[in-house]
């Protein structure tokens, strides 16, 4: 039954491309109005963030026998959030988002991604939002992508990927923007209107063209930030103030999770920038923060033991970090799988207890009325949703 | 329109024509051509890598005493350090811009990627400098099994991949060091595989990683010593690898890790994930599959002799068919731009801060390559949509707007220039619009920012 549920779902994902109107999704689309009045962030931490680090579940007696350097808790900085779980210090920016319950977590998540655990498979599944029996490539694209194809009343604004960084995640046939907070557009209107006549039978540059000139008659460049968190409070401020116009649904990325070494200092910096891209967010969002949902998921989680070089290495479960004032938060979600000897994932990760994908699938089923089935059979095709985790408000 | 060999050659195995050079005539030059790529004169090597840590450490240490002058020194290196990627562009687009047939220069920038490194801190900016010195261009015209051992045991690439801090578990140093001992690191090992040879799909496990790992244990670089193989850092014993085993009882070697990687570089598997690699780098995004089983064939018919694998792909039907089918990355255009408007690489080694930033990194770093930077060990993506999205392509208009000015002074007529740009390519299209900017700068920048010229 699910292979030819897959099946069809190849099918209908390369048809799109054909004829819109002939696709199953799109029977029953209006595009009159705004989809919702909800809105979606998608962070993708690329280098696989130790979520045992990030936070840290210093009551499990046996996270300190297996890290002597790292990720020992309370006693060395960590913020206490629950009695068993501590925020890592780097992210005490976020410490008044957990008070007001609008920062969640969930430890042991993972794709369906196992064992080879390369980045950049990972990361391609994890933004492909499919399982292993399916390829990924271009038919495929990416469950945002897919979860605008389902989205009654979008426009290509209703979504953005912001930065200079490829995002799979929108990768597809639905219409989305992309744009950098720094871009800006040198060239006079006869000039733009001249190159848009060169572009005319090119559609990737025609189209890049027309959204680049009207964004940029858009935006006001901002001021140039300095220091080293500056860019990603420049992704979330730009992303803030498209979702406060006709924008529901941005994907952006931050770097540097990629800890073999020395981890204490690397990942510091890219908490300090997750911390500032979500507080920018917050800051630019204003009241529509209320309607917001984060989601800041990695590829893969990281070797529970340290390794040599006071780092760790590529593992399998890992942790969803969840902000916005639309969730539940102040609270852990999930199951946690424990680190004893036969609890870990091939005796080195820790043990995926829920697939990333359901907590995304159920935050999209209850912010945009996503139905279930088109969760399951399209936008993540082979998952089953299981129980609500009930993590929005 | 037909095109002749020549111009269809230079534009898609090139950097695009030059009003300086004319383009390679023949298969046989564009391959003779790629000796003029091998290290110059002005190559950077690891001894000199070694001597900017070493000063870099010095000149720290002196500011223990606490004197101004002393941090001054200190601050002054460092400026000097940080400028040296910029430097390093510009020795690179000054040899692109030089080369007579650009294929050469395009292999360099093609290997490069392949085996990615990138300086994680200032210190190694140098180092990988000296990376594609002494591990790729000698190898470019030679035996990828040559390139795939010289890249994988750089000192760059240990540092990079980490396997300068991996042991071997029982290694002499490991037993040693009890409690604070260094442990294996995969992922060097893990990269060797996935992403540089066999690629991700084909048939080797975790085991094989693993095992790999183990063999790479004893490779070593520090600014002091330099590259040197460790025996005591090495796991003791042989290591099977693909059902080869390699080494024996007592000390590791660094030729057992020649003959695994030898072994790998010429397995059918990397044959055929290689030359893929290379298709969709020079042709098309998606090569037919004939295109690369016929490289594929002469790799495995010849262990992997690179000029022969190049010339099938040169002379196959399917170079000459089509052009256009791949977007340029911004490196690429770059230089194509700079060879239209006849800059010269002594014009682009005679720039100097701030303007040669400001008129090179920081444009490729807006058009979403900055050098020097790529996101992981896998490189820059190769299909169109990583680059063609509004904000990269604004970075490009406004590329095409800037440069001409600030390279010539005096602006190219745009009618003549569309001529020794694109040769008698240009659209109907372009060469309607062309005439109809109101400045000369915007014909200009009609034609550099064209999707004829940022397509190959």
């Amino acid at each position: 039954m699910i292979e030819l549920d897959r099946r069809l779902f190849l099918k209908s994902a390369a048809l799109i491309g054909c004829s819109a109107a002939a696709h199953p999704l799109m029977t029953s689309m209006t595009f009159a109005s705004l989809p919702s009045d909800n809105r979606l962030v998608v962070i993708i931490l690329r280098g696989a963030m130790d979520g045992l680090d990030a936070i840290q579940p210093y009551g499990d007696p046996m996270l300190a026998k297996l890290r002597r350097n790292i990720s020992v808790g309370p006693e060395d900085g960590a913020l206490d959030l629950d009695g068993f779980h501590a925020l890592h210090p780097r992210l005490a920016p976020l410490m008044p988002l957990w008070k007001k319950g609008e920062l969640a977590f969930a430890h042991a998540v993972s794709t369906p991604y196992r064992d080879k655990r390369s980045h950049f498979d990972g990361q391609d599944l994890l933004e492909a939002g499919t399982g292993n029996d399916l390829p990924v490539d271009w038919r495929v694209g990416g469950w945002l992508n897919r979860l605008l194809q389902a989205m009654p009343g979008t426009t290509a604004e209703t979504a953005y990927a912001v930065g200079l960084e490829q995002m799979k995640i929108l990768s597809g046939t639905a219409a989305h923007l992309g744009w950098a907070p720094r871009s800006s557009v040198t060239l006079s209107s006869q000039g733009q209107m001249l190159l848009d006549h060169v572009y005319h039978d090119d559609p990737m540059f025609r189209d890049a063209a027309r959204d680049a000139f009207r964004i940029a008659a858009e935006t006001e460049t901002p001021e140039r930030g300095k220091g080293p968190t500056a860019d990603e409070a420049a992704l979330g401020a730009f992303a803030a103030s498209r979702l406060n116009g006709a924008s529901r649904i941005a994907a952006f990325s931050i770097g540097g999770w990629d800890t073999h070494a020395n981890q204490g200092p690397v990942i510091g910096r890219a908490l300090d920038k997750l911390s500032a891209a979500i507080l920018a967010l917050r800051d630019g969002l204003g009241a529509n923060w209320g309607s917001t949902t984060v989601l800041a998921m990695t590829e893969f989680g990281r070797t529970v033991r340290e390794n040599g070089s006071n780092g760790t290495d590529h593992g399998t479960g890992g942790a969803l970090l969840m902000a916005g004032g639309a969730i539940r938060g102040g609270r852990a979600f999930g199951d946690w799988p424990g680190l004893g000897e036969g609890d870990l994932y091939a005796g080195r990760d820790l043990m995926p207890t829920r697939d990333i994908r359901a907590y995304a699938a159920w935050a999209m089923h209850g912010l945009f009325g996503t139905k279930r089935e088109m969760l399951e059979r399209s936008i993540f095709p082979g998952l089953d949703l299981g129980a609500d985790p009930r993590m929005l408000a | 329109m037909t095109l002749d060999f020549p111009r269809i050659a230079a534009i898609r195995l090139g950097y695009g024509l030059s009003p300086l050079a004319p383009p390679a005539e023949n298969a046989a030059a564009l391959l003779a051509g790629i000796r003029a790529s091998g290290p110059d004169a002005n190559a950077v090597t690891t001894a000199r890598a070694q001597e900017q840590t070493r000063r870099h450490i010095e000149l720290r240490k002196a500011m223990a005493d606490d004197t101004e002058a002393a941090r001054k020194k200190f601050q002054a290196y460092n400026r000097e350090n940080s400028r040296l990627q910029v430097r390093d562009l510009q020795r690179r687009l000054a040899r692109a811009v030089d080369d007579p047939t650009g294929f050469g220069e395009r292999l360099v920038q093609f290997w490069a990627d392949h085996f990615t490194v990138r300086a994680t801190d200032g210190t190694h900016n140098a180092l990988a400098m000296a990376y594609v010195d002494e591990a790729i261009r000698p190898h470019i015209g030679g035996r990828f099994e040559d390139m795939f051992f010289a890249a994988d045991t750089h000192p760059m690439m240990l540092v990079y991949l980490n396997q300068n801090t991996s042991r071997g578990p029982n290694s002499a140093a490991a037993k040693r060091q009890k409690g604070k001992a260094l442990g294996l690191n995969e992922n060097l090992a893990r990269e060797a595989m996935e992403l540089h040879s066999l690629g991700v799909g084909a048939p080797y496990t975790q085991k094989d990683v693993r095992q790999l790992a183990e063999l790479l244990t004893g490779l070593f670089y520090s600014y002091s010593d330099g590259f040197a193989y460790r025996p005591q850092f090495a796991e003791p014993g042989a290591e099977t690898v693909l059902g080869r085993s390699y080494g024996g009882p007592g000390e590791g070697h660094l030729r057992d890790i020649r003959a695994a990687f030898r072994d790998i570089a010429r397995r059918p598997e990397t044959a055929q994930f290689v030359s893929r690699k290379l298709a969709v780098h020079f042709i098309s995004d998606s090569p037919s599959p004939e295109l690369v089983d016929v490289m594929a064939a002469t790799w495995r018919d010849t262990g992997g002799d690179l000029p022969q694998v190049y010339r099938v792909m040169i002379d196959h039907p399917e170079m000459t068919a089509g052009l256009r089918q791949k977007v340029r990355q911004p490196f690429d255009l770059m230089v194509a731009g700079m060879r239209a408007l006849g800059v010269t690489g002594q014009q682009i080694r005679d720039l100097d801060f701030p303007q040669l930033p400001a008129l090179t990194a920081n444009h490729l770093m807006m058009m979403g390559q900055p050098w020097g930077r790529p996101v992981g060990p896998d490189g820059w993506p190769e299909g169109p949509d990583a680059w063609i999205e509004p904000q990269l392509l604004a970075a490009r208009i406004t590329w095409a707007m800037k440069t001409p000015r600030a390279m010539l002074g005096k602006l190219p007529d745009p009618r003549e220039l569309i001529e020794t740009a694109l040769g008698g390519t240009q659209s109907e299209q372009l060469a309607w619009a062309v005439p109809k900017a109101e400045s000369q700068a915007e014909g200009v920048a009609l034609i550099l920012a064209s999707n004829d010229f940022n397509r190959r």
